[in-house]
């Protein structure tokens, strides 16, 4: 069995609570441990790099260096910002000595350990690394009753590293996808950016940002948005609403996690996937998800 | 924005050199201005100064002209700037380095919430070692614009009822440790 650390970070425990839910069902299905590091901190995510670079790194420093104490030193971040950001930080303290000088001592002053050994791993490429589309095809329990499903990557896992999926045209999560048969649509779109904390601040550009996305999918004919980040699935969950007022346009897509479908179709309990906490696209979600209707096929 | 005549006596070389010296923008003098930045930019349509005129700017030295714009704040880090570029500058990183002088000098545009959401986002880490969803964008808004709440209540309804908006402020057990932390500031 192979086991983790586990960063959530703090969209995991809010508005990306589904996110949470659905990886560690998931995980639990696949029979990987998880195991949450110990008083994590915040990543600082985009806005703590625009303030001080200098304690930036070391918010992730710190993160780091509890997986380091640790059992396991790969660390799992889910959400794409935490895991750029654990990932820079690994890659400058080591490619720019001011910065590696830097985080050391503090990190020794603190007596915290160093940073060696840890890898900074996001859950996607561990399914397709450590367990394979193969193997995932084989663990299939649950046929797909949904439609094909666009595949959005977004910006931060895909780039700048390259790590987790190329970054021009990335296909891992459509290959998993297909390999437990769910029909994935070419979605040309996959890793233009959502517009990240925007919908809150600059809120008609973040609008629009996802308008364009939305229609793109639907253009397609994907009948729901699958992503692999809690700031990409909340902007185009919750943004629908209002592009529907705006636009007089009909959008009511489901926005799903890579993980609630692979849950879903890998046999995870449905409640454990947390489907009811997507804002749009309940209509499809009840009809592709509900077990009640397993249940009946199954007797007839 | 008003384009307006430059003049060289305004412009601070020293500067722009100091520039090329922060992380991944050590070839910033090699930018060829072909624009790839830009056309690959999804916010440059948005942008007071396109990324292709930032690094134009900055290289010459137009230092407040850069610290003052909007395009600066509109940078979601999405990194498809730094990919594309055929001279591989981090252009995300160029953009993070002028957000942290734009605040330090007090140069932001006021009440942009962006930069108000990043440092209420710092002040509110910093402090407690997690940002609080909730919190962190009442206090935004406060301080940027309270009337972009009004357009936020149907969208929070919504993610109480699916139990998505925690209202628990959340912090770390070892505070002292991550104060003592981030106490040391960088020295380059």
């Amino acid at each position: 069995m192979s086991a983790y650390s586990y960063f959530p970070g703090c969209s995991l425990r809010g508005t990306g609570a589904a996110y949470e839910e659905s990886l560690l069902a998931l995980f639990h299905v696949l029979g990987l441990s998880l195991t949450e590091l110990e008083d994590w901190n915040c990543c600082g995510a985009t806005s703590y790099m625009s303030i001080d670079e200098g304690s930036a790194f070391l918010l992730s420093a710190r993160n780091l260096a509890l997986a380091h104490k640790a059992k396991c030193r790969d660390v799992v971040a889910p959400c794409s910002a935490c895991y750029l950001v654990l990932r820079k930080t690994q890659d400058y303290a080591v490619r720019y000595p001011a910065i590696g000088a830097h985080v050391g001592k503090s990190l020794a002053a603190a007596n915290l350990p160093a940073l060696d050994g840890v890898r900074v791993r996001h859950p996607l490429e561990v399914l397709y690394n450590d367990v394979g589309a193969d193997r995932i095809h084989q663990l299939v329990k649950r046929p797909w009753r949904g439609g094909p499903v666009a595949c959005y990557y977004g910006c931060q896992i895909v780039r700048p590293y390259h790590e987790v999926d190329r970054d021009c045209n990335p296909t891992r999560m459509d290959e998993l996808l297909n390999a437990a048969g769910v029909p994935t649509v070419e979605y040309a779109l996959k890793t233009k950016c959502c517009g990240g904390s925007l919908t809150g601040t600059m809120h008609e550009i973040g609008v629009r940002l996802n308008y364009v996305l939305l229609k793109e999918a639907v253009r397609k004919r994907a009948q729901a948005i699958v992503t692999v980040c809690p700031l990409c699935q909340y902007n185009l969950d919750a943004c629908q609403a209002e592009i529907r007022r705006g636009t007089g346009e009909r959008y009511d897509l489901p926005i799903l996690y890579f993980t609630q479908a692979l849950g879903w179709v890998l046999g995870a309990d449905p409640e454990a996937l947390g489907f009811s906490r997507s804002i749009s696209g309940q209509k499809s979600i009840r009809q592709w998800f509900s077990t009640a209707t397993e249940e009946a096929k199954a007797y007839v | 924005m008003l384009r307006k005549l430059k003049f060289q006596r305004e412009a601070d070389p020293d500067w722009a050199r100091r520039v090329s010296q922060r992380p991944g923008c050590e070839r910033l003098f090699s930018c060829l201005q072909c624009g790839t930045c830009s056309g690959t930019c999804p916010l440059s349509i948005y942008m007071d100064i396109s990324p292709r005129r930032v690094t134009a700017l900055v290289r010459e030295g137009f230092r407040e002209d850069v610290l003052r714009s909007q395009t600066i704040w509109l940078c979601a880090s999405c990194y498809s700037c730094a990919v594309h570029c055929p001279r591989q500058i981090q252009i995300t990183d160029l953009m993070y380095g002028l957000k942290r002088e734009a605040i330090q000098e007090g140069l932001q545009p006021r009440r942009l919430p962006v930069a108000v959401l990043a440092q209420e986002f710092y002040h509110m880490v910093r402090r407690r070692g997690r940002n609080s969803e909730f919190s962190l964008v009442l206090r935004m808004a406060l301080r940027s614009n309270p009337f972009i709440l009004l357009g936020m209540i149907r969208t929070g309804w919504k993610l109480i009822r699916t139990g998505r908006l925690s209202l628990r402020r959340e912090h770390i057990e070892a505070l002292p440790e991550i104060r003592d932390l981030l106490g040391t500031e960088v020295t380059r």
